[in-house]
């Protein structure tokens, strides 16, 4: 097989390429997000976070000519989204899912607002490591060159799986979340731990939409993210609050968000648009099958609003 | 913090009242209006910080602000029209909120709505503009209403939230309408923006007499105060409003719960699609991606505000339509972003839902020395 003719083996490539590049924003959304509902509360604002992280990325990456350093600030940002959130939550009476809404409106408004000069100029990206050296295909380098996020989440699923597990942390996030009675009688802030773990998830958020503007599509402009903060909230219901889960989801929906571009490469155009919506779909074709009005969902932390 | 100290102002208004029955009796009403005014005062008040820090003086921006909304003649006619979409939008939140749902999917049932409007007005060209229009309102309202019923259907039936559902559907309607209007429906002598076919002058809605204004504000004033008669008036508005307090008691007595909810989630989305119908036959002329304008999120927004109240969301969507209107006067005189209009939106919105804590807690309200 010669370089440049694999034909339609095109398709699987860059599907599974996409898997690899175009998951990571779904996984650091995801895991943030299980992080935050294992608490018992959940942050529809990650849409929003994950815009303004990718503004904030690109911000300080052009600014300071380092772009790690655009990684770290998208996180900070995060966080501190995620104790907005948290810190409007702990209110009386107030609906952490209207709560969610309003920021995710908040957010993109901001990140617009702030990235209006950050259209123009371009701003140094994160680097990526060939994996695909091996290879003379020019399509199979291109999948394989894979950026050190990815990496990093795909490490933190079985970090966070065995914290929920074993680590003092992660039951009293567990406690939180299935009875914050509990947590109360054992001498705990339920606020408090719950305020941590939405500046948890805000902080991963924010990376999340760091890889959106400094790798991959790797700008920043207007129509960076849509829907894919809310797409990945959605993911962690039917990954059943599981980080291992939620690891594979994301790389399932990374390879579906992939397919639209991959047809395109090869000649197919018609029907972009809905292989663009790929995603939507699948998640709304998932929790179809998986959710029941009979019984909660298993897994669910009982404290968290949308499953009541 | 902010809330509180608007709060002492008003208190001189209200004093006068001896009667020591009079809060007790409209304690309530006036906590509905004093609290959403006051965080609303706030919110103004943390943007003008905002937009002090990047050099631009708060004054001005209100003045321009209030100029570009309520000043003159045609700033009014601009906030108007912005208020009929956002009236129907917002209607698309508020309705199902009496069931206890949230529903944040109006933009998709505005872009499905839109789509089927200008179908039926492209296949219609033979007839009067008069029933052109009506198919096209009946059309908006019927593919915007199955729309929203799909969400709620799912919730009902299958235990899917709500929420994330109607987000969702609202990317898959922008993806079905850029991939009808890229293709299929395609006008060919669209070629910088793809736009489907105009639907003809003629069967263009025609301004309120006297205005600039287009029809749609008083679609939506219609549908407002007929959800409110819905809902606070009819045995059927008692139901939903029973299941939406306490869903088991409802099931108890016997009410169709289901049934609540699919009407309920049709009407609603109805109401977000005649708002598509009215974007294209009164502002666009034709179905294209300028359609998806943010009108669904905004009323969204509205309808929070209103407390989820048909009636109140009229006054609420013209103010909403204002700060949209005088986004283009901020942009001009001060050099302000287009989207400094979305900031304030997210701040009135963060604000609004946090002075949820306030509701009976503020002592005078209630009568008490």
């Amino acid at each position: 097989m010669a370089d440049g003719t694999i034909g339609l083996w095109t398709v699987p490539l860059a599907v599974l390429g996409g898997a690899i590049r175009v998951s990571t924003p779904f996984l650091f959304v995801s895991l943030g997000e299980c992080i935050t509902e294992r608490s018992g509360r959940i942050n529809l604002g990650l849409e929003g976070t994950l815009v303004m992280g990718a503004m904030s990325a690109y911000g300080i990456s052009y600014v300071t000519g380092s772009p790690w350093l655009g990684v770290l600030a998208a996180g900070a940002t995060g966080a501190l989204l995620g104790a907005l959130h948290a810190g409007i939550c702990s209110l009386p009476r107030v609906n952490d899912i209207a709560v969610g809404i309003a920021l995710m409106l908040f957010g993109t408004g901001l990140a617009f607002y702030l990235g209006k000069p950050l259209i123009e100029p371009t701003a140094p990206r994160l680097p990526a490591i060939d994996f695909g050296w091996w290879s003379d295909i020019a399509q199979v380098r291109a999948a394989l060159r894979i950026n050190v996020l990815f990496l990093i989440g795909i490490a933190l699923a079985p970090i966070l799986y065995w914290a929920f597990r074993t680590t003092r942390w992660g039951l009293l996030i567990r406690t939180a979340g299935e009875s914050s009675d509990a947590a109360r009688a054992m001498g705990y802030s339920v606020l408090a731990i719950r305020l941590r773990a939405t500046m948890v998830g805000g902080f991963l958020a924010g990376i999340g939409g760091s890889f959106l503007s400094l790798f991959y599509p790797g700008s920043w402009n207007e129509g960076l993210s849509s829907g894919q903060g809310i797409t990945a909230v959605a993911l962690v219901i039917f990954a059943r609050w599981d980080p291992m889960l939620c690891m594979w989801a994301s790389l399932a929906f990374g390879g579906a968000a992939a397919l639209g571009p991959a047809l395109q490469s090869v000649g197919v155009t018609s029907g972009y648009h809905l292989f663009n919506a790929a995603p939507y779909i699948l998640t709304l074709a998932i929790m179809i099958i998986t959710c029941s009005p009979k019984r909660t969902l298993t897994g669910a932390p009982a404290e968290l609003s949308i499953t009541r | 913090m902010t809330s509180e100290v608007a709060d002492p102002a008003e208190t001189i208004a209200i004093s006068p009242a001896a009667d020591p029955g009079f809060l007790q009796r409209y304690g309530g009403t006036i906590e509905y209006i004093l609290i959403p005014g006051a965080a609303l005062v706030g919110a103004l008040g943390a943007f003008g910080i905002f937009v002090a820090l990047f050099g631009k003086n708060p004054l001005d921006l209100y003045f321009y602000m209030y100029r570009g909304a309520f000043g003159t003649w045609f700033s009014w006619q601009n906030t108007l029209t912005r208020a009929a979409p956002l009236i129907l939008t917002a209607l698309c939140t508020a309705l199902p909120a009496q069931l206890g749902m949230v529903i944040i999917g109006g933009e998709g049932a505005l872009l499905i709505g839109a789509l089927a409007s200008t179908s039926v007005a492209l296949a219609m060209q033979w007839a009067p503009p008069l029933a052109v229009q009506l198919a096209m309102a009946a059309g908006g309202m019927i593919a915007g209403g199955l729309w929203i019923m799909l969400s709620g259907g799912l919730r009902q039936y299958r235990g899917v939230n709500e929420t994330i559902s109607s987000l969702l559907l609202v990317y898959i309607a922008l993806a079905i309408l850029n991939h009808l209007v890229e293709g299929a429906m395609r006008d060919p002598t669209s070629l910088n923006k793809p736009s489907t076919r105009e639907i003809g002058a003629a069967n263009m809605m025609g301004s309120i007499p006297g205005t600039d204004v287009h029809w749609g504000l008083v679609f939506g004033i219609v549908a407002a105060v007929a959800s409110y008669v819905l809902i606070y008036h009819t045995v059927f508005g008692f139901a939903a409003r029973v299941a939406g307090g306490n869903i088991r008691a409802a099931k108890i007595v016997g009410l169709g719960v289901g049934k609540l909810i699919m009407t309920i989630c049709f009407l609603a989305g109805a109401s977000a699609g005649l708002a598509g119908m009215v974007e294209v036959a009164a502002v666009q002329g034709r179905t294209n991606a300028n359609l998806a304008a943010g009108y669904g999120f905004t009323g969204i927004l509205v309808a929070f505000l209103a407390r989820q109240n048909p009636l109140a969301v009229i006054p609420v969507a013209i103010l909403l339509g204002g700060i949209g209107a005088s986004g283009g006067l901020l942009q001009r005189r001060l050099g302000l972003p287009d989207a400094s209009v979305h900031v304030l939106q997210g701040i009135i919105f963060v604000f609004v839902l946090a002075s949820d804590a306030f509701y009976g807690r503020i002592g005078f309200l209630k009568g008490k020395p």
